[in-house]
């Protein structure tokens, strides 16, 4: 049993999790009938999936706390860093075509009270990116990666947690309308490590990103929330992959979404795979729907492999629906009007997620968000 | 001097095998100042009552009128009904996660009075309203009613109640599910709102327990989807005695 846990696991079968990969070439342009592709919208994902190169850079805005340093790696040496190898061609494009790798390390042990921002803002290039995370054994910290807007960007993004580690890792999705992004956030969780991933997706035309998660030894435990609101027009796509291949480890997921407006599409997966090594390991995930208006399409698809029966608990959920008739009722039997009491119910809806973020600021820019959201369809009733 | 009148109110619900009628003309007068109990056995028809005076979807007005003040309340939306001065206080309070009880209350007493409360006082009246009713400050800080007990959900009614201080409240089967102290507290707070002289209050409950700390000026036994009785406080006391075996048997030979 010397063997490192990773190594002593076997592969993956299933279809759902294709077999990670650098090579561009084992992930072929896709023709929309693959599992993994097959809710997506190829044609405006273009060029995000064609292989040209291009120089260009989201520009970088860091604000990083003592304990926290950044520096570049070429694409050779990335391959050796990474979390995971790229799980689609977006994400295989972005490491290939990158030019390099922005490393961005939290120093073992550091007890970071401020968040280690980045913003990146795109100025209407298309962009292949690729950021890796490295959080030192035993440490605190919030990430905070912020994206802006307009832009054509395919990103590979690793977040290595070393043991002990405490990480909040925070992505938010608050492009421009036309911006695409697509790629692959591939997290490793540290022994014993304490990991809660908080994703929110807001604009954007597109917007389609592979969360995959694993474990480097036992007793790791891994939160994902999540939070988009879906708009006209634009296609909002999570995919995540919890694969429990260590023993004792624990995951919960918990997406909540709202959609408004002709043509707002929403996909949500949520794979978890439970190895025979994974014994009392424990799992839920949780996707919720809110439909506001007519002409929305909300896909959530939820799929448990369990391959040990040693285990404290595995289940999950998911729901899509229209508010619920007996909360508007009782809220405005208190005399709230419809409008309010919409917006009251979608608010507590997201609050929830917005608390995990854990950094004041941006909590109040993100509800604040939500609110703006909210006023293209029920500013009307008001 | 308000007046609230139920007026031959016939009210159906859709089931499965069609609209079925529960309410089969409801004659009732409440004025303020007063307090009515309405008692009846499971199935008569009671809740149905209160909830369809609130405007609940679920059940459609088939017939007669209730109004309040000469306001036709069967028209109005549910919030409209509310802010001409109803409150239900319900039987099964409905949780709204992620929406505090501070944020609720405070976005309820704008809607009514149409003007954001005084922030430094009105944080001092809900504290009082809470304290009243054996609850910690804190509580305001709690999702509505996610998570409270059967004791705290009814807890949290009467702190609406006598904050949002509405002309008429239903009180639909306040009492199920209290333990002694907490049918205490929770009366109390029924009685400093009828006490203020100008408030109506219709009681709607099962068992005369309520009754012992909460007196009422009438009593009505609802049978059947309408009115088998009316009287005083000592037809409760009968009911007490008797049961409801006489009121269904004569509603079931009519």
């Amino acid at each position: 049993m010397a063997a490192p846990v990773i190594e002593a696991v076997e592969a993956i079968e299933s279809h759902l999790h294709p077999t990670p990969s650098f090579a561009v070439d084992d992930h072929p342009y896709p023709n929309g009938r693959e599992e993994i592709w097959r809710f997506s919208p190829l044609r405006a994902m273009r060029p995000l999936l064609t292989d040209e190169p291009s120089d260009a850079h989201l520009q970088w805005t860091e604000s990083f706390p003592e304990g926290v340093s950044t520096h570049v790696v070429s694409p050779t040496e990335a391959k050796l860093l990474v979390a995971e190898a790229p799980i689609d061609r977006v994400s295989a494009l972005a490491a290939a075509r990158s030019g390099g790798a922005q490393v961005v390390e939290v120093a073992a042990g550091a007890e970071l009270t401020e968040p280690v921002s980045i913003t990146l803002t795109g100025t209407g290039a298309h962009v292949w990116g690729h950021v890796i995370f490295k959080v030192g054994a035993n440490s605190t910290s919030t990430i905070l990666l912020r994206h802006e807007g307009s832009a054509s960007y395919a990103t590979k993004v690793d977040v290595l947690v070393g043991d002990g580690a405490r990480v909040n890792f925070v992505s938010i999705q608050d492009w421009a309308d036309d911006a695409l992004h697509g790629g692959h956030h591939s997290v490793l969780v540290g022994r014993d490590a304490s990991v809660r991933t908080v994703t929110v997706s807001l604009g954007g035309k597109v917007v389609r990103l592979a969360e995959t998660a694993r474990f480097a030894g036992p007793g790791g435990s891994l939160e994902q929330f999540g939070l988009y609101f879906v708009d006209a027009g634009q296609h909002i796509e999570h995919r995540l992959f919890v694969d429990h291949n260590a023993p004792h480890t624990h995951s919960n997921v918990d997406y909540r979404g709202a959609l408004q407006g002709e043509g707002a599409r929403s996909v949500w997966i949520g794979d978890v795979l439970i190895r025979k090594i994974a014994e009392g390991i424990s799992t839920f995930e949780s996707n919720k729907n809110l439909v506001l208006t007519d002409g929305c399409r909300a896909d959530s698809v939820p799929n448990l492999e369990i391959e040990t029966g040693e285990i404290e608990g595995a289940g999950h959920s998911s729901t899509t629906g229209r508010f619920d008739d007996e909360q508007l009722f009782y809220l405005r039997s208190r005399g709230i009007s419809e409008a309010e009491a919409r917006r009251l119910v979608v608010r507590g809806f997201f609050a929830d997620i917005i608390r995990r973020i854990g950094v004041p600021e941006v909590e109040e820019h993100m509800l604040a968000a939500v609110e703006r959201e909210l006023s293209v369809t029920m500013g009307a009733y008001a | 001097m308000s007046t609230l009148t139920i007026d031959d109110l016939r009210v159906e619900v859709a089931t499965e095998t069609g609209p079925k009628e529960i309410l089969k003309g409801v004659n009732l007068t409440v004025s303020s100042g007063e307090v009515h109990a309405i008692m009846g056995p499971n199935g008569s028809g009671k809740s149905t009552l209160a909830y369809a005076i609130a405007g609940h979807p679920k059940y459609t007005v088939t017939g007669g009128s209730v109004t309040l003040d000469g306001v036709e309340l069967t028209k109005l939306t549910v919030d409209e009904r509310a802010r001409a001065g109803l409150f239900l206080a319900m039987q099964y309070p409905i949780e709204v996660p992620g929406v505090s009880v501070a944020n609720f209350l405070r976005t309820a007493k704008t809607a009514l009075s149409g003007e954001a409360p005084k922030v430094r006082t009105w944080v001092k009246e809900v504290n009082a309203a809470l304290d009243r009713l054996g609850l910690d400050p804190a509580f305001s800080a709690r999702s509505l009613n996610e998570g409270f007990s059967g004791g705290e959900k009814k807890r949290n009614e009467i702190v609406q109640l006598e904050l949002l201080n509405p002309k008429f409240a239903i009180l639909d089967e306040t009492d199920s599910g209290l333990d002694i102290d907490a049918l205490r507290i929770v009366s109390e707070g029924v009685n400093r709102f009828a006490a203020q002289g100008d408030r109506g209050v219709l009681l709607i409950t099962h068992y005369t327990r309520i009754l012992n700390y909460i007196k009422p000026d009438f009593v009505h036994v609802f049978v059947d989807g309408r009115i088998a009785e009316e009287g005083g406080p000592e037809l409760a006391e009968n009911l007490e005695i008797e049961g409801y075996e006489r009121f269904v048997k004569a509603a079931a030979a009519s």
